[in-house]
């Protein structure tokens, strides 16, 4: 029999708050964390909004030196955490028994985006004779931050990056799973960060027609499933999760917040940026992560979209729920907490695993806000506006990537 | 500033230490806690400030803080 995996800390970075908890209180009552853009001068960019991290002190969680080291997507990594280190209650660093049995994965869209772009200007103006920092190339990869969380917590074992861009993070938790699951290790730091709310992103994804221009209201431009959504909002900050090996959990003592039960993941095959239009990709990655679980649709209670808010993702979405849970798919709640925190990229998986198991904890399912005007053609119950308290005993979790990569997770009420 | 000032203020940003710890006798490495990569920013670092370049050869013998005193003293004639 396969070994179980359970959840046993959590820790958000958020355009809402620099916690759990506290990010958690502010999803549930609908509240939106994007705002004008603050961190550079936006002004003349297409789109001027963000849901831009602003309060985190880096040095109240990694060593002074480090932080200077380090890219600003570590610094959220490393501070996620180590809040879902503490909550799971493990000693920093690990001992030398426990290190090696402990691992990482992250999932990573763009790496250190803010350090490349520094950076290039001066090897473009001085050429040879330009002086980039031995840190460049560290700040850069994605993998640096799995690295010093390895570094930092004394966790020695499995250790990979996945940079499969929006999909990144769902698939670090499933594949954190597999490694539990497969006995090559008892204790997996998993999730995503990102850290990459630039001008060349602006201008990327806005030559991309993905982002939202609703600049003059920023707390209403991430509307998912509504009729006048008009793309997604870019945002940053990171999300982790402790999976653990159901055993280790109880040797330790540590408190179970749910079980991870099942992971999908499929590609469309399709197209670089646009989905599959009949929802092929998304249909067999949440009927592979249900097959994983053991479980039938109707076993599900809600689904945490990916519902990023562009026309073409939350209508594909909507169809393929619409094929998987069929004539269930009317009486499932399916809500996206992008409408409050927007789009992390690669961090969003972590975050929305996070939720997904803050929802099965307190049995109450977060709302999809800004929803305004139906669209006919999105026509399931998007938890309108309001969070709703109820029976929430499994939860899945979708995230989807360009490059049409998708990764689906199941998480479930953890019962002896 | 005086020139010893400017390379200890360079020191302590760049290897995150207390101003008390840059002593003449401290070893970047071993007393200071730098590692290669520290090395070669601080260097790049005393490069940028006092306009000068520090060739690898010399950087390799700059292994406390009254060696970069010393060097810093002579490239730049003060």
């Amino acid at each position: 029999m396969q070994r179980r995996v359970v959840v046993t800390g959590l820790g958000l970075v958020t355009p809402l708050a620099i916690g759990v908890e506290e990010t958690w209180r502010r999803i549930l009552a609908g509240e939106s964390g994007i705002r004008p853009i603050q961190k550079f001068d936006a002004s003349g960019y297409k789109t001027r909004i963000a849901g831009e991290v602003l309060d985190l002190n880096a040095e109240d969680w990694l060593p002074k030196k480090q932080v200077k080291r380090l890219d600003v997507f570590i610094h959220f990594g490393v501070a996620a955490t180590r809040m879902a280190w503490e909550m799971a209650g493990l000693p920093t660093p690990l001992d030398g028994r426990l290190g090696p049995r402990a691992g990482c994965i992250m999932g990573v869209g763009l790496g250190g985006l803010q350090s490349l772009e520094e950076t290039i200007p001066q090897v473009a103006a001085k050429g040879p004779e330009s002086r980039v920092s031995p840190f460049f190339i560290p700040k850069l990869i994605g993998n640096m931050l799995p690295g010093v969380v390895s570094m930092e917590f004394g966790a020695k074992g499995p250790n990979t990056c996945l940079a499969t861009a929006c999909a990144a993070g769902t698939h670090a938790v499933g594949e954190a799973m597999k490694v539990i699951q497969r006995g090559a290790a008892d204790i997996m730091a998993c999730g995503g960060a990102e850290a990459v709310v630039t001008p060349t992103t602006l201008q990327g994804f806005g030559s991309a027609k993905a982002i939202s221009t609703r600049n003059d209201d920023p707390a209403r431009a991430s509307r998912p499933f509504d009729q006048d959504r008009d793309g997604f909002v870019m945002s940053e900050g990171s999300g982790v999760l402790i999976l653990e090996a159901l055993e280790s959990a109880q040797e330790r003592g540590a408190k179970i917040l749910a079980e991870i039960v099942g992971y999908g993941l499929s590609s469309d095959g399709y197209h670089m940026t646009a989905p599959d239009p009949e929802g092929d990709g998304y249909i067999r990655c949440m009927n592979m992560a249900l097959a994983d679980a053991g479980i039938r649709p109707e076993e599900v209670d809600y689904v945490n979209a990916h519902g990023t808010s562009t026309d073409l993702n939350d209508l594909t979405e909507t169809k393929a729920i619409k094929a998987v849970f069929g004539g269930y798919a009317g009486k499932l709640a399916v809500s996206s907490t992008k409408s409050m925190i927007g789009h992390m990229l690669g961090a969003t998986g972590g975050v929305e695993a996070a939720f997904s198991v803050l929802a099965i904890r307190d049995q109450v399912m977060p709302p999809t806000i800004n929803y305004t005007t139906p669209d006919p053609e999105c026509d399931l119950d998007y938890v309108p506006n309001q969070k709703r308290e109820g029976r929430v005993q499994r939860v899945l979790s979708n995230s989807f990537g360009f490059g049409g990569t998708n990764a689906s997770v199941i998480f479930a009420e953890y019962r002896p | 500033m005086d020139v010893k000032e400017k390379v200890k203020q360079i020191i302590c940003e760049q290897l995150s230490v207390a101003e008390e710890d840059v002593v003449p006798e401290a070893s970047f490495v071993d007393d200071l806690g730098a590692d290669s990569l520290d090395l070669v920013e601080m260097i790049m670092a005393m490069e940028e400030a006092f306009d000068i370049s520090i060739a690898d050869e010399d950087a390799e013998k700059i292994k406390t803080v009254q060696d970069a005193w010393n060097y810093v003293i002579t490239r730049t004639g003060n």
